[in-house]
C-alpha cells in the first residue's frame, strides 16, 4: 500500500488509538505467541552449545573434560533445563500449527490435521530414538 | 422487575470530546438476547444518540463486529448470558480509526481488499458461445473455505501485526487472494504475487494465529497465509534452481 492509512487529511477528528508496547501482556494467546517467538533464542542456544562441544572435542581430551565439568555446574544445568522446556514448547506449538500451513490433498480430499501433526511427532520420535541409539549404544 | 445487566459502551463524539469515554447502561437481561439486541434496546429506549453498525442480525452481513470484553465478536452472535453477571464492555473494533462511538473507518480495509485483485482473472476469455467455466466439486473444495469470508474485519481486530503496522495487507485480504489463486478458473496468481510477496503482504505475518480463532466463518486466514508462504517459497526455489523453467 502506498498511502499511510493512519492519516486521513479530511477527517482529522477521527480517533486513532495507539497500540501499547505491552499489547502482548493483555491476553494469554498473545503472551503464548511471544513466548513461542522467544523460544527461538533457546533453539539457537542449543546449536551454539553443540558447536562448543565440537570445539572442545577438537582441542583434545583435557579441554573436553573441562567443558564437561563446566556443563555439570548447577547454573549451567539450570540454564539447560529452562532452555529444554522452551525448546519443547517451541517444538510442540510448531508441530500443532503445521497442519495449518500444509494443506496436503490426497485423492481430492484434504489430509486430516491430526495426521499431519501426527506425522511430525512420529518423525520427531524416530529421529530422537536414532540419536539416543547412537549415543547410548557404546 | 426484570433482571438487568450493565453494558459499558464506548462513546466518542468528535464534536464534543477529544478522547473516547465509557457510558454505562442498564438493560433488561433475556436468555435469548445477544449484545446487538441490548445495543438496539439502548438506541430505542435509553439513548438515541448511540451510533453503531448492524444489518442482517444473523451472522451474514458482517456489519456488527465489535470488541466485547476485549474480544472481537459479531455482536449478533454473542449472547448476553455468556457474560453473566456482567458488566459487558462494548468497544469499536480494535486497530481501526474511530469515527463515532462504535463506528470505525473501514476505508483502509476496502482499499486492501481491492489491492489483491479479488476476482477471477482467466488467461483467455472464452466466447459466450462456449458456455460456462465448469468446475468439479473437488476443484470447488480446494478454495471453498476461503470464500466464506463476510468481510466482518474481526480478524484485523485480532491481529497485532496489523495494529503495529497498518501497512500490513492483513488476514482477510490475503485469504481472499488465496481463494482466487486456488480457483481452477483463475490464472491471475502471478498478478497477485507482486502485492502478496512484499513485506506488507504474506511475509509481514508472524503467525500469531488469532485471526483464525476469532473468524465467525472458520475461514482460517492464518492457514491461507502460511500455505501461500509455502507456495511462494517453493516458487522462489524453483526459479532459483531451474531458471529456465520460469514462465
Amino acid at each position: 500500500m502506498n498511502e499511510i492509512p493512519a492519516y486521513t487529511a479530511s477527517h482529522p477528528r477521527w480517533y486513532r488509538p495507539r497500540v501499547s508496547t505491552y499489547w502482548w501482556l493483555w491476553q494469554w494467546a498473545y503472551l503464548k505467541f511471544i513466548l513461542r517467538e522467544l523460544s527461538s533464542v533457546c533453539v539457537a542456544y542449543f546449536v551454539v552449545l553443540i558447536l562448543l562441544h565440537l570445539r572442545a572435542l577438537s582441542h583434545g581430551p583435557e579441554t573436553y573434560a573441562a567443558f564437561q565439568a563446566w556443563l555439570k555446574t548447577p547454573h549451567v544445568i539450570a540454564l539447560n533445563g529452562v532452555s529444554l522446556l522452551f525448546v519443547l514448547f517451541h517444538t510442540i506449538t510448531w508441530f500443532n500449527l503445521a497442519p495449518r500451513a500444509m494443506a496436503v490433498r490426497l485423492r481430492g480430499k484434504r489430509v486430516p490435521d491430526l495426521l499431519i501433526a501426527g506425522s511430525n511427532y512420529f518423525a520427531w520420535l524416530v529421529v530422537s530414538v536414532a540419536v539416543a541409539w547412537l549415543i547410548l549404544r557404546g | 422487575m426484570a433482571e438487568m445487566i450493565t453494558l459499558e459502551v464506548m462513546r466518542y463524539r468528535p464534536e464534543q470530546e477529544t478522547e473516547p469515554t465509557f457510558q454505562r447502561y442498564e438493560v433488561p437481561f433475556h436468555e435469548d438476547w445477544v449484545v446487538l439486541d441490548a445495543l438496539n434496546y439502548i438506541k430505542d429506549r435509553l439513548d438515541g444518540s448511540l451510533s453503531y453498525r448492524w444489518s442482517c442480525r444473523m451472522g451474514v452481513c458482517g456489519s456488527c463486529g465489535m470488541m466485547v470484553n476485549g474480544e472481537p465478536q459479531l455482536t449478533c452472535a454473542t449472547f448476553l448470558s455468556h457474560y453473566l453477571p456482567g458488566p459487558i464492555r462494548v468497544e469499536p473494533l480494535r486497530y481501526f480509526p474511530i469515527m463515532r462511538d462504535l463506528v470505525i473507518d473501514m476505508t483502509d480495509f476496502m482499499a486492501k481488499l481491492q489491492s489483491v485483485k479479488p476476482w477471477i482473472i482467466p488467461s483467455q476469455e472464452k466466447p459466450l458461445s462456449q458456455g460456462e467455466y465448469l468446475q468439479t466439486p473437488e476443484e470447488l473444495d480446494v478454495y471453498k473455505q476461503f470464500s466464506m469470508c463476510i468481510n466482518c474485519m474481526l480478524c484485523y481486530a485480532a491481529c497485532p501485526v496489523y495494529g503495529l503496522d497498518p501497512q500490513f495487507i492483513g488476514p482477510a485480504a490475503i485469504a481472499l487472494a488465496q481463494r482466487y489463486n486456488l480457483d481452477s478458473r483463475d490464472q491471475g496468481t502471478s498478478q497477485r504475487l507482486d502485492m502478496l510477496s512484499q513485506h506488507e503482504g504474506i511475509w509481514g505475518c508472524t503467525f500469531v494465529g488469532e485471526c483464525s480463532k476469532v473468524c465467525p466463518k472458520e475461514v482460517d486466514p492464518a492457514g491461507a497465509i502460511q500455505q501461500y508462504k509455502l507456495t511462494a517459497t517453493k516458487e522462489w526455489f524453483k526459479a532459483f534452481l531451474m531458471p529456465w523453467s520460469a514462465k
